[in-house]
This record gives structure tokens, C-alpha cells and sequence, in this order.
């Protein structure tokens, strides 16, 4: 049958458009039941349960389905959604285009009533469908609805109907199940004392209008973590001024959460404020203490400076929410029997959810999920509702669970459906994957790595030519080979973009199967690679550039230390070790050639726990050495990669993925200049050529670590380096290694971007395929930007796990005291550098129930004066260092200053514990 | 802007067709009695009127006709009223211009112009509502008109548009379906040859994906030819028995 749809629009222009659609509504969509004789095959994809279980409601006993309204589907899903607990979800509502269902609205019926209705028709359909089809076992529909007169209309019809909460009380089985329903807003205010705390949010259209006329701005909110009453928003757009806005206090936060994007209204000039410096945390437990914080918001004003106002605004209406479900803990309320709970979240820029539980004794000391409701008018925390239990604060297993859930790192095992991808065991080379690849079994290839690495992407070979010169080979895991365009480990791994490394576990980015076994180069296996082959002469020039796939037998698998070795030993001679030297060699003037084009050397502290093998609680800590084989493989992987950027953006020059690395802004090296000065020492950063030269230069005999600190300083004036599609930008330039052009190739089993890095190359080569995702340099871009997300937010994880071991460390370790070097230094406190640990840490010199030292901040040199003693950048002091668990969300190590000793400041030197051995200096390169 | 989904999960299209579905197809020959050949179409909401004079003497410059085929003139116009918003010029735009020349190619491809040599057959397509497959419309409307006037054929010509959404090809694409910006091609086939007449697209598909929306197109196409012989033999019968046979 055929409906269409008539109505009237009136177009930019002032004139009256028409529009007419056609509706076709069909008779073959079946009800989705299996066995049903009336709808026959008529139905496919989701498909009912064809038994329901029994759910044990003592509201309807006999089995039946459940249609949920709209509303009760958006915001109870978790409680519906319990495989095994209820009845199945009659889970796809039947198409508004059945023609048995179709509904038409009437005179004076808004949209939203007649969606009801539609829905109402829908379930009376389905039970005399039901009906029809099996008479033996009395199958029902069950419509649930929050809506009241919903409610009273469909049981008018004859159609069981009940709430929610209704529902979900009958179930016997599963009382936990209550704990789950979303607070609705609407019974919450009846409880709650009736003052209204926040303004209303205007409603979206108001707030489109506003933007376009310019009166509001549209921006990203983002809640500071060290004071709960203020938050910036983040303008879009192209307007230079204003960039960011400040916002401050609960009223003008107006019920914004981190990460939502609002709409904010710029207040008069005259109500500007100053970001302040004050470090405040929602610490009130009690609904009244509004007044209090209108008193704490005063304190925040009072500390103004005329020069430091910046544009201040209030949220005027929030345009899109980006709650997500939040970790965290309970705080137990302080009114026994109370089922009303606040949960503090991990992040600090979330402010604490209220939820209802009967389990709160059960819950503390927990890490749980929480997922938030609403935010009413008159409540001053969001409403919420428990999702999932974590664990045990504390232990590893939740640690870490709550650290990759924080930082969205997708950690899930591999669905089925991604491993049915894989390829069957036992695998061999065969003749059809021969096909377009060279057999390099004969090479003689070895591969160098850290030791107890699975995943061995890389390995190398090196031999002498005929006519004198070398040929040297890189050789690459080929994973695009098993990781084909489009399907679903294709997209899995897309998703998840990298390889996360934590402290005591590694989370892949493609399974198993292909990590740490086929696309593995082990030695002794035939393996297939990708080949970047160069011939070079002895100055290693590159004589010519060649790329295939190959087949390839590894002869040895070394770690750095093992290769080293094998280059120092006069005694061996044999094929692997002539060969790790001639490319020893090479490398060497390599690296000379690019440092000398100023490619920057940096350093960062990186350390490496000692696991104890049976309760892998870290034993010791350890900075990573460099041996000269690390920096070997390293040119060798960056010569490869430039040669592949180069050939890919050659072949395409608008759908290449490339890697830049900005330079950074010249304020950006203002504290390391300012740093550099107080110890006499000038650093140039006009260049890169020239800041690397100026950090060589710069050495102190006194002061052998000097050079290394200034290298981290440097570290953190960088940009972060990103990945880009080459149609979408034309800057190319990167930074750190002084290159025109980078990309990644060396590393496919645990990047992402190396994929699509291989794909592009076999096509340039003629040794596979393109597919249209890959010539979009919309998609690419796409996902550039979900790469580069992702690895911010590995990098972010790696991060936190190493905190949290260095928590654990100290925790068995008990006080220690160690020497320290300060590298920043603040108004308050100074943030030094623990060599030994690669451990930062601040010092704080201000405490709560101390009195407060005469501190003299100045901020051109930059230094500190604490009663008579002055600290500067650089300066070594003695911390002492514990850890500080009277918080127990966040537990952290706290330092304190041993030496100089100052009075009242600075704690007695313990002498138990110390051992004071000079780390060796050690470099890192700065992430490529 | 969040884009129309044009398909959903469940694989309906915005209109509730299904992807190889056609729109209703409703057709009506000999509309208007003083033209040799005539007839009227409807696809969906797609609306269009075809006439059809001749074969007859060249009109205008003689130095036009051809001396071995007939010289096939076609011009399409589209109503004022045909869009959403009103047009100015109901025809002699450059749009208006090309589809009478795609028609044109398409139906010399399919009249058997040799029979009638220095000769001139015109082909007057007018749409009266436009809502996506304009150029399908007015050649299924025009081929029926051309057999109304008793031109001889190779075979019918069947026209049908196809798209590309979300790795589905879509068959007969409406007006909001076009509009949302996606590759569109538009088919003109000889069913019982197979044989193409035209083939258009002017936006970039993948090559990988192309044959997929050409089946899609010629499968479309297959399915209208069924209709419209459907048509032409009701006519037929209709006719028949005005004749007294």
C-alpha cells in the first residue's frame, strides 16, 4: 500500500517549498519469531528467542517477550539487557512500514503521542499474532512504559503494560537487578528539598539560533582537575579571540560534565575573572552546603589580578552530553540504612554521581561502574545508577581494568567473529602465497630485541656485493598478507590501532595467533615478509632503493645485549656476526649524517620494573640502558621508514598516511632557555640544527647529569608527533628527526598505521590489491584521527601503570631517602626528578594544618626562596619518599625534602636507607 | 549535519523499499490523439508525458537530414511545477540541453533509423514531477510513445537509475535518495540483447563496485521492461477490441 506524506517547508530564500514522499508499507516483514507459520521466512536478521526463559516475575508467570517504549529502551537498557536473567527483548521494534502496524497521524496528535500509539498497536499486533501461532504455550508480549497515561491507554486496550520499576520489583530471581534502573528524574524530585539550585538549559533550537546570531558560543567543556568549581570550554571555530573561555563556579557550570559540548554565554567584562591558582576538591557530603560553596566561590574571586582576567561565561544549555559509564568508588553515606549513595569517580574532573544501591556495604572499598542518569534542576550531584563491580581496591587486577577502562583502551578478548579470520593451524608457506614475493630464505637475517620480546616485526640482513657494496635488507612482518581490507579483524584491529604495553601485561592489537606466532620473524621458521632493500656503497649512500614481498628464514633471533656482544667478540667470525657489523657500520655514519642534518637526541626517564615471577609485584626498579645495537636497529628501522614515506606519497600523493612532527611554537622553549641561563648556559632554538647543537654544547664538567636534564626539559617543549593523510595537509615536515617526509612501516603487529602503511606500498609495487576505503582520503584521515587518539591514550595508560607499580614498589619498599634534582620550580612547590627511579615527584611546601613558610616566588629566573634558602632549577636536593595511602582512590608517593635542611620544612635525614650511586647517563630518543 | 541513514540495519530504505526494489510503476499509451505516438508515466512520483511525431519530412534546413537513417530529434522539458521550488525556465537550460541529447542517443541506438532515410522522427519528453529518475522516466515514457506511433525498434529501451549507500547498490533511486549526494548511474539497456544504449555517471564510484550498481541498474531495468510489455499489451488488447476485432 502506498502512503505519502505531504507537508510544507518554507526554504531560505522566503519561498514556500512542497515536499512529497512516498511511504511504501509492506506485508512481508515477519514478526521476528522463529517457527512462525504465519510470517513463514518472511523474517531475517534479528530473531527472537524461540522459547523465552522464564524470568520469575511474579507479575505475569507465564513466558513472554518484552517490548520496551522508546524512552525505557534509551535509558534502562542495562537493567533490560541481562541475557540470561530475563525474558528476551523483543528487540527490534516492528518497522513503522508493516502494513498491519502502520499508523497515521491524526488531527491534533503531536508526534510524540502518536509514536505511543504506534508502539500500542505494535504490541496488541504482536499478541494476536502470538496467538495465532501457537495455542499449546501461550506466548505473551509484555509492554513496558514509564509513561503514565501510556500506561492507562494500553491496558484500556488489553495489552499488559507495566512500568518499569514495576516490572523489574516482580522479578523474583534477581533482586540486584533494581540496583540498575536509571533514577528518573521525576520521582527523584519529590524527595529532594524543592529549591532549585541551577537555571534551566535552554532548549536546542534556542540555542542553534543563539549560535548563528552569535550571542552564545559552542565549545567542548572541560572540567579542571584541581578545582571542582571552575572548568574551561573549549571554542570550535575559527575565531582567533576568545579560544577559550573560563568558567567558574556551580551556577555557571550549570550542570556541564567533562567532555559535553555547551553552549555558553560570555559574561560583561566586568565579571571577568582570573583562572585561579587554588587547588580545591568537592570534599561535602550533605545537600545543603550550597551556601558554603557560594562562600567558597567568593574566595576564589578575591585572589584577582587586574592583567590575568580572562573571558568568563555560564552555560547557557548543553548541545551534546558525552557521559560514558565512569570508574570509581563509594562513598558510603554517613545515615545508616540510607540507599542513598555518593560515588566518587576516578577522574577528577567528573563531578560525584548520586546513586541509589541496597549493596552499599558490599560496594566499598570497590572500584565500580557507574553510569549516569540526569542531572535535575534542583539536585546538586547527577543522579546515577550502578553498572558493575570491579574488585578489590588496590589489587592489580581491578588496578588495571579501572586504568584501561579510564583511558578507553579496548581490552576485550577477540570476539569470534574476529577470529575466524584467522588463518587454520598448522600454517606453511604455500605456492599461492608465493605469488608476487621473492624467496629470501637463503639470506642470511637475524632480528635484534629486547629480551622476552614475542613480537618480532623486524630483522635485518647485510651482505657484501660483488662489486664492493652493500646490500643491506629490512624485513618486515607481512600482516597485511593475513589481515585483509573490510573484515572484521581488519576492523578490530583498526579499532584498537595499537598495542598497549603495561607494566606486567600487554594488550594486542591483533590476536595472539598472528603476534606472537605467524607474523612473528622468529628464527628458524619461514615467515613472510615485506622487504625494504637498499644497496649502499661504504659512505652508506643509498645506491638504489628496491621493495617486495618475500619469504624469509631467520637465522637467529639476538637481544641487544647478544648482538652487541657477538660485535665486541674478536673470536666470532661466523655469517650473523660479519653481518651485524658491516651493519654496525653503517649505521654509525648514518647516525652521524642525520644528527648532523639536526635531528634532536632527547631524554626522558624510562624505567623497567624487575617482576617477581611468582606474585608479579615489581622487586626492583631499573633505567633502561642503550646499547649502540638499539641505536643500530633504530636507523635502520627510520632509513626504511623515510624510504617507504618517500615511495608511498610518490604513488599517491593525495592518500598517503604520513607522520609529521610540528616544530613546536618558540614559547614552548621559554622555560628551557630560562633554565639553561641560570647555570650560564645558552641554548639556541631557532632551529633544530641549532637546538641540537646548542644541547651538545651544553655540559658541564661539575655537573655531569646537567646535559641529560636539559634533554628531558627539551622533551617536554615537543609537540606530539601525529599521523595525517597526505591530501588533507601540506606541511610533511618531522621535527624530532629532521626529516621532509616520515611515516611508520616497521612495526604492523602493533601499529595500525603500519597496515595501512603495507597496504599502500603492495599496491605501489603491483604485489596486491587497492579497495576504495583506501584511495578515500576522507576515511584515511578518519582514521588518523583515530590513531592518533589512540595512541595518546596508550601512551596515557602506560603511564599510569608505571605510576601504579612505583606505588606498589614504595609500598614494599617502605621510606626511602634518595637524591633528586629539581626541574621545575613552582609557587608552592617544586617538582624534582629521581634519577635512580626515573621518578618525578613535587615537593610540596604548604600543608593544611601546618603554618605556612614565607615563600618568595620569582618567576624570571625562575626560583623559589623558602625562608633564607633559595631553590633554583637544577639543583640537587635529598627527598624523602613514601607512599601516601590516606586517600585510598589515590594513593600516591609523597615526597619531602631532607636536605637542605630548612626548620619547620624539611624532615630529619634518615640515614638507613641510603645508597647513593650516579645513574649512568642514559639517552632516549624522543618518540618518532 | 547528520546525513539521512538511506539504509537501515534491517536493510529498508528511507521509503520503506527494499534495496533492488522498484518505485510503483503506472503507464497509460495513446494519451493525446493528435500526436502519432504518445504516452504518459509515472514512477513513483516521478511523472512524465512523451510524444512522438513522424517519421516525417525534414522540418527547417533540409541540409540536416541524413541521406542513409532518419534523424532522431529529442527535446526535454520539465514543468515550472515539476520541483520543489519553482523553476524559471521550463526549458533551453543547459540541463534540459544534455538530457535531450542523452535521449537522443539512446533512442538512435534503439530506432531502426535506416528504414527510414532523409527523415525526421521527433521525441518530445516533458516531466511533469520531478522526485529522482528523471532520465529513467522519460526514456521508458518515450519508448512507449515511439511504439505508440508504430516506429519500428530494435527492442524496448528500459531505464532505470541506480546508487551506491553503505557498500549496497540501490536500484531506482528517489529524489531524496539522489539529493543526499552519493554516485548515481543511469542505465538504458535493450532487454533481450542486453545490449547497452547509455550509460551515465558523473560522480566517482570505485571500480571494485562498479559492476555490483551496473547489475543492480540492469536488473532494475529488466524488471521495468517486464512492466512496460505488460503495458504495451494491454494497449494492444484495448485497441483490438475498439477495432472490432
Amino acid at each position: 500500500m502506498l502512503k505519502s506524506k505531504t507537508f510544507l517547508k518554507k526554504t531560505r530564500a522566503g519561498g514556500v517549498m512542497k515536499i512529497v514522499r512516498e511511504h511504501y508499507l509492506r506485508d512481508d516483514i515477519g514478526c521476528g519469531a522463529p517457527g512462525c507459520v504465519a510470517c513463514g521466512d518472511a523474517h531475517e536478521g534479528p530473531v527472537l528467542e524461540p522459547q523465552p526463559l522464564d524470568p520469575a516475575s511474579s507479575l505475569c508467570p507465564q513466558p513472554h517477550y518484552l517490548l520496551p517504549d522508546t524512552n525505557v529502551l534509551l535509558h534502562q537498557i542495562v537493567s533490560v539487557w541481562r541475557p540470561g536473567t530475563w525474558a528476551s527483548v523483543a528487540s527490534s521494534l516492528r518497522p513503522p512500514g508493516s502494513l498491519e502496524t502502520y499508523v497515521e497521524q491524526e488531527q491534533g496528535e503531536n508526534a510524540n503521542d502518536r509514536n505511543d500509539r504506534a508502539i500500542r498497536v505494535a504490541a496488541k499486533w504482536y499478541n494476536e499474532h502470538l496467538k495465532k501461532m501457537s495455542a499449546e504455550n501461550q506466548l505473551q508480549v509484555v509492554f513496558i512504559t514509564n509513561d503514565r497515561r501510556n500506561k492507562e491507554k494500553a491496558i484500556e486496550e488489553g495489552i499488559p503494560a507495566f512500568t518499569c520499576e514495576e516490572y523489574v520489583k516482580s522479578l523474583t530471581a534477581n533482586p540486584e537487578l533494581i540496583d540498575r534502573l536509571a533514577c528518573l528524574s521525576e520521582e527523584g524530585s519529590e524527595i529532594e528539598s524543592g529549591k532549585v539550585i541551577f537555571s534551566e538549559h535552554l532548549p536546542l533550537s534556542k540555542l542553534q539560533q543563539g549560535i548563528k546570531s552569535g550571542t552564545y558560543l559552542q565549545g567542548t567543556f572541560r572540567a579542571s582537575r584541581e578545582n571542582y568549581l571552575e572548568a574551561t570550554v573549549w571554542v570550535h571555530g575559527d575565531t582567533e579571540e576568545n579560544k577559550e573561555i573560563i568558567l567558574q563556579g556551580l551556577k555557571n557550570l550549570n550542570r556541564a560534565i567533562h567532555e559535553d559540548i555547551v553552549a555558553v554565554e560570555l559574561l560583561p567584562r566586568n565579571q571577568w575573572v582570573a583562572p585561579s591558582s587554588v587547588v580545591l576538591h568537592d570534599e561535602g557530603q550533605n545537600e545543603d552546603d550550597v551556601e558554603k560553596e557560594e562562600e567558597r566561590e567568593r574566595i576564589l574571586k578575591t585572589a584577582v589580578n587586574e592583567k590575568m582576567l580572562k573571558p568568563t561565561g555560564r552555560v547557557v544549555g548543553i548541545i551534546k552530553r558525552n557521559w560514558r559509564p565512569y570508574c570509581g568508588m563509594l562513598s558510603k553515606s554517613d545515615i545508616k540504612e540510607s540507599r542513598r549513595h555518593l560515588f566518587t569517580p576516578a577522574d577528577k574532573r567528573i563531578p560525584r554521581i548520586r546513586i541509589e544501591t541496597r549493596q552499599a556495604s558490599t560496594l566499598e572499598g570497590r572500584r565500580i561502574i557507574v553510569a549516569v542518569d540526569g542531572w535535575p534542576r534542583n539536585s546538586r550531584y547527577p543522579n546515577g545508577h550502578f553498572v558493575k563491580n570491579l574488585g578489590e581496591v588496590g589489587d592489580k587486577e581491578t588496578e588495571t581494568e579501572v586504568l584501561l577502562l579510564e583511558h578507553d583502551v579496548p581490552h576485550q578478548p577477540f570476539s569470534q567473529a574476529v577470529l575466524s579470520f584467522l588463518p587454520k593451524m598448522p600454517w606453511s608457506i604455500t605456492e599461492k602465497d608465493m605469488k608476487n614475493r621473492e624467496d629470501l630464505r637463503h639470506l642470511c637475517v637475524c632480528s635484534v630485541d629486547p629480551p622476552g620480546c614475542t613480537d618480532i616485526d623486524d630483522a635485518l640482513h647485510c651482505r657484501e656485493l660483488e662489486n664492493g657494496n652493500f646490500e643491506v635488507g629490512v624485513h618486515i612482518a607481512d600482516v597485511s598478507h593475513f589481515i585483509r581490507p573490510g573484515n572484521a579483524l581488519d576492523q578490530e584491529s583498526a579499532r584498537r590501532g595499537t598495542t598497549v604495553y603495561l607494566c606486567e601485561k600487554r594488550i594486542d592489537m591483533v590476536p595472539e595467533l598472528l603476534s606472537s606466532n605467524l607474523c612473528s620473524l622468529r628464527c628458524n621458521v619461514d615467515r613472510l615478509a615485506f622487504s625494504c632493500i637498499w644497496e649502499m656503497n661504504h659512505n652508506a649512500e643509498i645506491l638504489k632503493t628496491r621493495f617486495t614481498k618475500s619469504a624469509i628464514n631467520s637465522k637467529a633471533s639476538l637481544t641487544y645485549a647478544e648482538a652487541q656482544m657477538r660485535i665486541d667478540s674478536a673470536t666470532m667470525n661466523d655469517d650473523i656476526t660479519t653481518s651485524l657489523r658491516g651493519l654496525n657500520k653503517l649505521a654509525k655514519i648514518l647516525k652521524k649524517r642525520r644528527i648532523e642534518k639536526g635531528a634532536l637526541t632527547l631524554s626522558s626517564p624510562e624505567v623497567r620494573f624487575h617482576m617477581d615471577s611468582e606474585t608479579h609485584d615489581p622487586i626492583d626498579l631499573q633505567t633502561k640502558e642503550l646499547r649502540e645495537t638499539n641505536s643500530m636497529v633504530e636507523e635502520f628501522m627510520l632509513l626504511a621508514n623515510i624510504s617507504v614515506a618517500k615511495k608511498i606519497h610518490e604513488e599517491f600523493s593525495e592518500h598517503a598516511l604520513l607522520r609529521k612532527h610540528p616544530a613546536p611554537p618558540p614559547s614552548n622553549y621559554e622555560i628551557l632557555v630560562k633554565a639553561a641561563k641560570s647555570k650560564n648556559l645558552e641554548i639556541k632554538t631557532d632551529t633544530a640544527k641549532s637546538l641540537a647543537d646548542s644541547l651538545d654544547r651544553a655540559d658541564s664538567p661539575s655537573f655531569p647529569y646537567l646535559n641529560t636534564l636539559l634533554r628531558i626539559l627539551a622533551t617536554r617543549c615537543m609537540m606530539q608527533a601525529v599521523y595525517f593523510c597526505s591530501g588533507m595537509d601540506n606541511d610533511f615536515h618531522h621535527y624530532g628527526l629532521a626529516s621532509p617526509i616520515y611515516t611508520h612501516f616497521t612495526s604492523p603487529i602493533r601499529r595500525y598505521a603500519d597496515i595501512i602503511v603495507h597496504r599502500l606500498l603492495a599496491v605501489a609495487i603491483g604485489a596486491d590489491c587497492t579497495y576504495p576505503e583506501l584511495t578515500d582520503k576522507h576515511k584515511l584521515a578518519d582514521l588518523c584521527k583515530n590513531l592518533n587518539f589512540r595512541h595518546k591514550m596508550a601512551q596515557y595508560a602506560q603511564r599510569a601503570s608505571v605510576a601504579f607499580h612505583t606505588q606498589l614498589f614504595f609500598k614494599s619498599k617502605g621510606i626511602v631517602s634518595e637524591e633528586a634534582y629539581i626541574l621545575f620550580v613552582r609557587k608552592n612547590a617544586i617538582v624534582v626528578l629521581i634519577p635512580k627511579y626515573g621518578l618525578e615527584g613535587t615537593v610540596f611546601f604548604e600543608e593544611k594544618d601546618k603554618p605556612k613558610p614565607r615563600l618568595i616566588y620569582d618567576d624570571e629566573i625562575p626560583s623559589l626562596k623558602i625562608e633564607d634558602t633559595v631553590f633554583h632549577i637544577f639543583d640537587k636536593v635529598k627527598v624523602k619518599i613514601m607512599l601516601d595511602s590516606s586517600n585510598l582512590q589515590h594513593q600516591k608517593i609523597r615526597m619531602s625534602l631532607v636536605e637542605p635542611q630548612i626548620p619547620g620544612i624539611s624532615i630529619p635525614m634518615d640515614t638507613s636507607n641510603m645508597d647513593i650511586n650516579e645513574p649512568e647517563r642514559k639517552k632516549k630518543k624522543l618518540e618518532k | 549535519m547528520a546525513g539521512l541513514e538511506l539504509l537501515s540495519d534491517q536493510g529498508y530504505r528511507v521509503d520503506g523499499r527494499r534495496a533492488g526494489e522498484l518505485r510503483k510503476i503506472q503507464a497509460r499509451m495513446g494519451v493525446f490523439a493528435q500526436a502519432d505516438g504518445s504516452a504518459y508515466i509515472e514512477q513513483g512520483n516521478t511523472k512524465a508525458l512523451a510524444v512522438v511525431y513522424g517519421p516525417h519530412e525534414i522540418r527547417g534546413s533540409r541540409a540536416r537530414a541524413l541521406p542513409d537513417r532518419a534523424l532522431v530529434n529529442c527535446q526535454y522539458s520539465s514543468a515550472t511545477f515539476s520541483t520543489g521550488e519553482r523553476k524559471r525556465r521550463p526549458h533551453g537550460d543547459r540541463k534540459s540541453c544534455e538530457m535531450g541529447l542523452q535521449l537522443r542517443q539512446t533512442f538512435e541506438a534503439a530506432i531502426l533509423t535506416q528504414l527510414h532515410p532523409r527523415s525526421q522522427i521527433d521525441i518530445y519528453v516533458q516531466v511533469l514531477q520531478a522526485d529522482g529518475g528523471t532520465y529513467a522516466a522519460c526514456v521508458n515514457a518515450a519508448t512507449l510513445a515511439v511504439m505508440d506511433a508504430g516506429i519500428p525498434m530494435r527492442d524496448f529501451v528500459c531505464a532505470c537509475s541506480a546508487g551506491f549507500v553503505d557498500g549496497t547498490a540501490l536500484a531506482d533511486l528517489s529524489h531524496v535518495e539522489e539529493a543526499a549526494g552519493g554516485p548515481q548511474l543511469a542505465l538504458a539497456l535493450l532487454p533481450a540483447s542486453g545490449q547497452i544504449a547509455l550509460l551515465e555517471m558523473d560522480a566517482r564510484l570505485h571500480e571494485d563496485h562498479l559492476e555490483q550498481v551496473l547489475e543492480a541498474a540492469a536488473r532494475a531495468a529488466r524488471d521495468v521492461h517486464t512492466l512496460l510489455d505488460r503495458v504495451v499489451r494491454q494497449h494492444v488488447h484495448e485497441a483490438s477490441i475498439l477495432l472490432g476485432d
